[in-house]
């Protein structure tokens, strides 16, 4: 039998680009590879924008009827929206295929990324980008800078900081939502749904003005899955508004808090999820 | 269990074998129901929280909807959101893709009827799991108005069937444009778009400006989920409430018609690829 190379391992030159070449290779790939199939990324852009439009219609059709729900006015829930919107379509094109976890499992795919000498959820994260999600994130884009316009603001360092910080926090919290969902799909496989409520359903939470909810969803959306963090907290602090669960008026601020706690509690979940994996055999 | 019966000479008992066929392969995903429940009553607290917070900004009473009644319609359409088919998306879709509709064309069955008949029984089926639980769940801890005569109940019945016959036959008519397009992914897509706006599922349509509400009063949409939930209600009833199951019904021939003709022009164009 022939030697297999294989058997005797030599040392690898380095690969041209430092350690992240192999993941820019893979991503330029899935970029390239949407890219080249122009209709079918034409269609998949415009739907994006259309389910974009539509959820921002579902908030806009509310205030034909009324004038301020919770509190919050159409021009700040606006902001809300877009603050919202904006960081989990930004966060969803990173790592929204973390979501695909259930059919990677299933066909075997996870197994592959286990025999790359690469960490595991680097893999999972760079082995695809949905350009398409930038249509949604555009809507959300859209909606924040109106927001901004038509709310009346007292801009200064303050208000650019806190946007900033608001922005950054928001996008870093729903990218851990996906993750911690990811961790609980090793246990779930079939029942895969379930994390929609905390990952979609997060994300319909973020949208909403917080002062409208009682306390079991101020306990579930506001602090354990800290989605008022993201949207709504920062918001009110912008304008003035409410916050609820007698947090003081500079809450937005917290923020990034929200963040890390969302990243430990992702953190735990995937490591507990991959230590569960026992292979999907064959 | 259900015993094995040879196949009888009447026309319309493989179609109903089919709904049961459909109901019973779908409770052999217990886990999936149950993190459908656990989806569909979150977004429900989600929902009934904004809806509730309108109804009260508007000064207790909301386009004839009141606090009891907008509970009731968030509860009614979260449950039946698992009966009907409001993403589009369909075994028969993936069937014209891959060439195995060859296989139904070949059977001494209507592939049209057989396809929106296993798919009612799916529909069926999740009423258990995901409908009724979901309302309960409703019931229970936020609380809803609800009729005290059996007449809604009864009249509400038939018009569920009807919404989840209706969003099948509809979701067919997606899967058969594959006879043209081999890859429905975008049709499906842009279905759940305007299906779930325009059925009522985030907003009930009596909210909605005067124009939009004239589109969807004249999509089958409303139809599948909106109907249902104001017949089952009582926030429709008497006359108005029949004359909303005889639109379900107008739609359900009017979808049925169209997809037998697309079924039919289909089979001729079917191109199976590969070897």
């Amino acid at each position: 039998m022939a030697e297999s190379p294989l058997a005797q391992p030599v040392a690898r030159p380095a690969p041209h680009g430092g350690v992240l070449a192999p993941y820019r290779a893979v991503l330029a790939s899935r970029i390239r590879s949407q890219a080249s199939y122009r209709t079918s990324f034409g269609l998949d852009l415009g739907s994006s924008l259309l389910v974009g439009l539509t959820e921002l219609a579902e908030v806009a059709v509310l205030f034909t009827s009324v004038s301020a729900i919770g509190g919050f006015d159409l021009a700040a829930m606006l902001l809300v929206f877009g603050l919202a919107d904006l960081c989990f379509s930004l966060a969803d094109m990173v790592v929204g295929h973390c979501d695909n976890l259930p059919e990677y499992v299933r066909t075997g795919r996870l197994d592959v990324f286990y025999l790359r000498p690469q960490p595991l959820l680097l893999q999972l994260v760079t082995s695809d980008i949905s350009l398409r999600r930038l249509a949604r994130a555009a809507v959300g884009l859209v909606a924040l800078v109106v927001g901004l316009v038509v709310n009346d603001l007292a801009w200064g360092a303050g208000a650019v900081g806190l946007l900033a910080v608001a922005l950054v926090s928001g996008t870093v919290t729903f990218a851990a939502l996906f993750v911690w969902a990811g961790g609980l799909q090793f246990f779930l496989v079939n029942g895969s749904e379930m994390t929609n409520a905390f990952v979609y359903g997060g994300r319909y939470a973020a949208t909403q003005p917080g002062t409208v909810w009682g306390r079991p969803l101020v306990v579930v959306f506001g602090f354990f899955f800290p989605m008022a963090f993201t949207a709504y907290l920062p918001a009110a602090t912008l304008l003035g508004l409410d916050t609820f669960a007698g947090l003081p008026d500079w809450a937005g601020w917290l923020a990034p808090v929200a963040a890390v706690w969302a990243w430990v509690a992702a953190g735990l979940s995937w490591r507990t999820g991959v230590r569960h994996y026992q292979g999907a055999g064959g | 269990m259900l015993s094995v019966r040879p196949l009888s000479p009447s026309v319309g008992t493989p179609y109903l074998r089919l709904v049961v066929a459909g109901f019973r392969q779908q409770a052999a995903y217990r886990l999936a129901a149950l993190a459908g429940l656990v989806a569909n009553t979150t977004f429900g607290f989600l929902k009934v929280a904004l809806l509730l917070a309108t109804v009260q900004a508007a000064g207790g009473e909301l386009d004839g909807y009141d606090v009891g009644t907008m509970s009731a319609y968030v509860w009614l359409s979260q449950g039946l959101l698992g009966s009907v088919n409001l993403y589009g998306r369909s075994e028969m879709a993936e069937r014209i893709r891959t060439g195995d509709v060859v296989v139904d064309f070949l059977r001494p069955l209507d592939v049209h009827a057989g396809a929106v008949a296993m798919e009612v029984g799916r529909g069926l089926f999740a009423l258990l799991p995901r409908g009724v639980p979901s309302v309960l769940v409703g019931a229970l801890v936020v609380g809803m108005t609800m009729p005290t005569t059996p007449g809604p109940y009864l009249l509400g019945a038939v018009s569920v069937l009807l919404g989840i016959t209706v969003s099948a036959a509809t979701a067919y008519l997606v899967a058969a444009t594959g006879f043209w397009l081999v890859e429905t992914r975008g049709v499906a897509l842009l279905y759940m778009v305007v299906a779930g706006f325009l059925a009522g599922l985030y907003v009930p349509i009596a909210i909605f400006p005067a124009p939009l509400f004239w589109l969807a009063s004249a999509s089958p949409f409303p139809s599948m989920l909106m109907y249902p939930v104001d017949v089952l209600s009582g926030r429709v009833d008497g006359l108005a409430s029949v004359g909303l199951v005889a639109a379900q019904v107008g739609w359900l021939v009017v979808v049925g018609a169209l997809g037998q003709l697309m079924t039919r022009r289909g089979r001729h164009r079917l191109e199976v690829q590969g070897g």
